[in-house]
């Protein structure tokens, strides 16, 4: 994010798209609830379902699934060709792009745009009068932006309506992406992803290499940039992959169109798992090797505001099972590389050496008070908001983007789009948070959200259950009636491991995040026998 | 900024502040029971009145801005009958089962009625019974131990903005009610503003006393909010989640699954030992055993097909220092840049 989460009390506008926050996010949800209710925000939802959040918005835009470039393309339109609402100065001094990125605005009337999106004319201009007339205003957006083949334009654009506006930089402004889980931003920051170490210094960087090459008392690294998650799978499937280490993750739920995952699983020669339940990924493995919650160690996360805050070893590790830190330690000085730590701190030191914007952030300040990195020195008060009178990489680019249709689009044989994600009471793969009898106690099993004009159609009554089927699989699961979806639209949650939406989802990426479209497939629904 | 004087201090404070608000940045001590710091001031316990010179009635120090030039006076015997008159009132109707009370130990009302010394109560309140259904299977509600403070209602709509509850009734009657079920989140904002035991936990098989309880202050492991809370553990287990008022991002709130979500910690089905398959079976084996055999395949394999054919996936769920150690191993040790997470899932 670029902006802390308390700073969406002080916007003026909230366009909250793409994010189920009073559900996903529920901590930040009573914060916009606050905005809305105590200091006269107006909130903007863009939602295909009928979320908790629109209970409180000015406006609620449904627009079609996978339509969100046209949508916001739409809104710039109108700000900008219709009304001309945008922000001239901070464009001519903060920006670049400008001219190319306004021509292709054109074409997006809000005629065409209603016709592509399924929103009406008058709320396309109502919500795009509120947006670039109350300043600041804040954008949050979550997996409903990101989880489509057209994932990061989703974003660009975004970003353009924000520079349009002049909201970046600014208290109560921002573009704010709201990170699922508790450590997403802290596992990035890390070097976990194939073409990056820590902070983000590149693999393919000479220096960046030999830093760290010296740091670990290596001749050199690899400068091949990696495979991605949604890549590694396909290579284990062709027999390029030959081993896998899996550290708290179970792709075997996770990840889309499932079936070929538990091919190309099955297809390697060596899997280890390392996790704290036998989950359906660890049924797999060669071998398990058992870590611990976050009760049971010591260490750090990064919100979605970039903040660092401790963890705190509460109690000892159950069993034999121990810290994921020892494990890999001890499985590096198995090989031959001796990597010896003796707490948590010591690895942060370690870390902070190589990163500049984790160098200022110590365990004696975090004692203390969460720091926001950057934060390069340990007298540097970090950085909560980012972009502040300029932009991280000079100035504010503009991007022209098209409006692109999703992968799978519904038709005669599969008439629905099938969306997925998480609900309130449950987490991701579901093996936390469906361990004990609280949370499961509130949502026992899988509902599939029907709208009840589609279940008439389909002759199905609440609590039936029905069959969804995609071109790659399909599932039985009971039907809940409710608008939530649109018609021609089902919601399925996915984390119910004997239930897995997940065969049935779509496994075409994004071509520059490598983000799957969870967020549109098409289906078909039947009544169940 | 405005200036008055509180027992005789002069105090200069911003014009719209409370008198309680401005007698604590003197430092100087007014109880209170009603009254929580991230809540609109409620003004329902008269725990908190005091006298201001010149004006006959007593007033709510929790709810009364302050004046210029008004002289306040926190205590006096008569501001202290009151304070002890409606200490009485509550108890009339809330019994003093504090032994076989959660919130026995750190709980407000009994924490004021020790501080004002009230031993005997005179009256005795003709109890009706009253329904103890709540908006969610998660807390139990007891209807005796409620002193009708409106925290829950009030916390229930204010921070979450929701509004399941309400409180219905004339007098010894009133209680808490549930108006929409349907809408409870299940979040336990109420449970945890509650300064009395009259809202307790309903999940925890293990029970311990507050006194008894090691707290230990965290971060949430679920969404990325990254709330501050505290694990309460009694003997090497968690038995539940409390957090402090005002303190992180979420401000002492959270929501139902950083409250009761902690469950899986002390489940029967965690892993406890490393597993090594065999014949299509796991079978127990030591670390030893393990980590051997799993630095022999990836050695092997590197051998024969270059590091290249391994690859990792770090978690979004571990630490950032175990982050950096996974793709440490995976660059360093393995040699391969093959390494991600789920982000993207
Ligand atoms: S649990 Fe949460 S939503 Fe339910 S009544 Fe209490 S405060 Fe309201
Ligand atoms: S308590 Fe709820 S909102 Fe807060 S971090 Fe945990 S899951 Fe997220």
């Amino acid at each position: 994010m670029t902006n802390p989460i308390k700073d969406v009390l002080k916007a003026k506008a909230i366009l909250a798209i793409g994010t189920n926050t009073t559900e996903n996010h529920p901590i930040f949800a009573n914060y916009v609830k606050e905005a809305v209710l105590k200091r006269g925000a107006k909130l903007i939802v863009a939602d295909p379902r009928r979320i908790g959040l629109v209970d409180y918005a000015a406006i609620w835009l449904r627009h079609r699934p996978g339509t969100d470039v046209a949508l916001i393309n739409g809104l710039m339109h109108i700000i900008l060709h219709k009304k001309a609402l945008h922000k001239k100065e901070h464009i001519e001094t903060c920006t670049v792009g400008f001219e190319e990125f306004a021509a292709n605005l054109e074409k997006y009337t809000p005629e065409y745009v209603s016709k592509i999106t399924g929103v009406s004319v008058e709320d396309l201009e109502a919500a795009a009068v509120i947006y670039a007339e109350s300043s600041p205003a804040s954008i949050l957006y979550a997996m409903g932006i990101t989880q489509h083949t057209s994932g990061t334009d989703n974003v660009k654009t975004l970003g353009n309506l924000a520079m349009l506006c002049g909201n970046i930089g600014v208290v109560g402004g921002g573009v704010n992406p709201l990170r699922g889980q508790n450590n997403v931003q802290g596992a990035c920051d890390l070097g976990a992803l194939p073409n990056v170490f820590t902070g983000y210094q590149k693999v393919a960087d000479e220096e960046v290499r030999q830093k760290f090459a010296k740091a670990w008392g290596l001749e050199e690294l690899s400068a091949v940039p990696g495979l991605q998650v949604t890549q590694m799978f396909p290579a284990a499937e062709e027999g390029t992959l030959k081993g896998m280490y899996i550290m708290g993750e179970n792709p075997l739920v996770s990840d889309p169109d499932l079936h070929h995952i538990e091919k190309a699983v099955k297809k390697l020669d060596f899997m280890v798992v390392q996790d704290i339940f036998l989950t359906e990924t660890a049924q797999l493995a060669d071998v398990v090797l058992p870590g611990v919650s976050f009760a049971e160690k010591d260490g750090t996360f990064s919100n979605s505001e970039r903040k660092v805050q401790r963890v705190r070893k509460a109690i000892e590790p159950v069993g034999e099972a121990r810290e994921d830190g020892w494990i890999i330690c001890q499985l590096a000085t198995a090989m031959g590389y001796s990597m010896e730590y003796v707490d948590s701190r010591t690895v942060m030191d370690e870390l902070r050496k190589l990163t500049p914007s984790y160098a200022g952030i110590s365990y004696e300040r975090l004692e203390k008070k969460a720091i926001a990195w950057p934060c390069p020195t340990e007298d540097h008060p970090g950085t909560p908001i980012l972009h502040v009178g300029e932009y991280a990489c000079g100035k504010g680019v503009f991007f022209p983007i098209e409006f692109r249709p999703p992968a799978e689009n519904p038709d005669a044989e599969y008439p629905f789009i099938l969306s997925t994600g998480r609900v309130l009471q449950h987490f991701h793969t579901g093996t936390m948070t469906r361990k004990g009898e609280g949370l499961s106690q509130l949502y026992p099993e899988p509902l599939a959200e029907v709208n009840p004009a589609d279940a008439e159609k389909l002759g199905v009554e609440d609590g039936d259950f029905v069959n969804i089927a995609s071109r790659r699989g399909n599932i039985k699961v009971k039907a809940w009636l409710t608008d939530r979806p649109a018609p021609g639209v089902v919601f399925v949650p996915f984390h119910f491991g004997e239930t897995a939406v997940n065969q049935l989802t779509n496994a075409a990426l994004c071509p520059d995040s490598g983000i799957p479209e969870y967020k549109v497939c098409a289906v078909k629904v039947e009544k169940a026998s | 900024m405005v200036t008055l004087t509180i027992d005789g201090k002069e105090v200069k404070v911003p014009q719209g502040t409370t008198i309680l608000a401005a007698a604590r940045t003197a430092g100087i001590r007014i109880p209170t029971l009603c009254y929580h710091g991230r809540l609109d001031p409620i003004g329902s316990c008269r725990m908190c009145v005091v006298e201001i010179e010149g004006i006959a009635h007593p007033m709510a120090a929790c709810t009364t801005p302050v004046e210029e030039g008004i002289a306040v006076i926190s205590n006096s015997d008569r501001i202290q009958r009151i304070r002890e008159d409606s200490l009485k009132l509550i108890l009339v109707n809330h019994p003093l089962d504090c032994p076989i009370c959660d919130k026995g130990g750190e709980c407000l009302l009994q924490d004021l009625v020790y501080e004002f010394g009230i031993d005997k109560v005179e009256y005795q309140a003709p109890k009706p019974a009253r329904e103890s259904l709540y908006a969610t299977p998660l807390i139990r509600y007891w209807p005796d131990r409620c002193v009708m403070c409106l925290r829950c209602v009030t916390a229930c709509r204010e921070i979450k903005g929701i509004g399941a509850i309400e409180i219905k009734g004339e007098g010894y009657g009133s209680q808490v009610v549930v108006i929409d079920a349907e809408k409870c989140q299940s979040c336990g904002e109420c449970l945890s503003v509650c300064p009395t035991g009259a809202l307790t936990e309903n999940l925890s098989r293990f029970k311990g006393r507050p006194w008894l309880v090691e707290r230990v202050p965290t971060t949430c492991t679920y969404c990325g909010c990254g709330c501050q809370l505290e694990l309460n553990v009694q003997n090497n287990r968690v038995i539940g989640v409390t957090t402090q008022e005002g303190k992180g991002v979420n401000l002492g709130s959270l929501c139902v699954k950083g409250r009761f979500g902690y469950e899986f910690i002390g489940s029967d089905e965690r892993l406890t030992t490393p597993l090594i398959k065999k014949d299509g079976e796991f079978k127990e084996a030591s670390w030893e055993e393990a980590l051997t055999l799993v630095a022999e395949r990836f050695g092997a394999i590197k051998e024969e097909f270059g590091p290249d054919a391994i690859g990792g996936l770090s978690s979004a769920r571990c630490t950032n220092e175990e982050n950096y150690l996974f793709q440490k191993f995976m660059r360093g040790v393995i040699g391969t840049n093959n390494v991600d997470h789920c982000a993207r899932l």
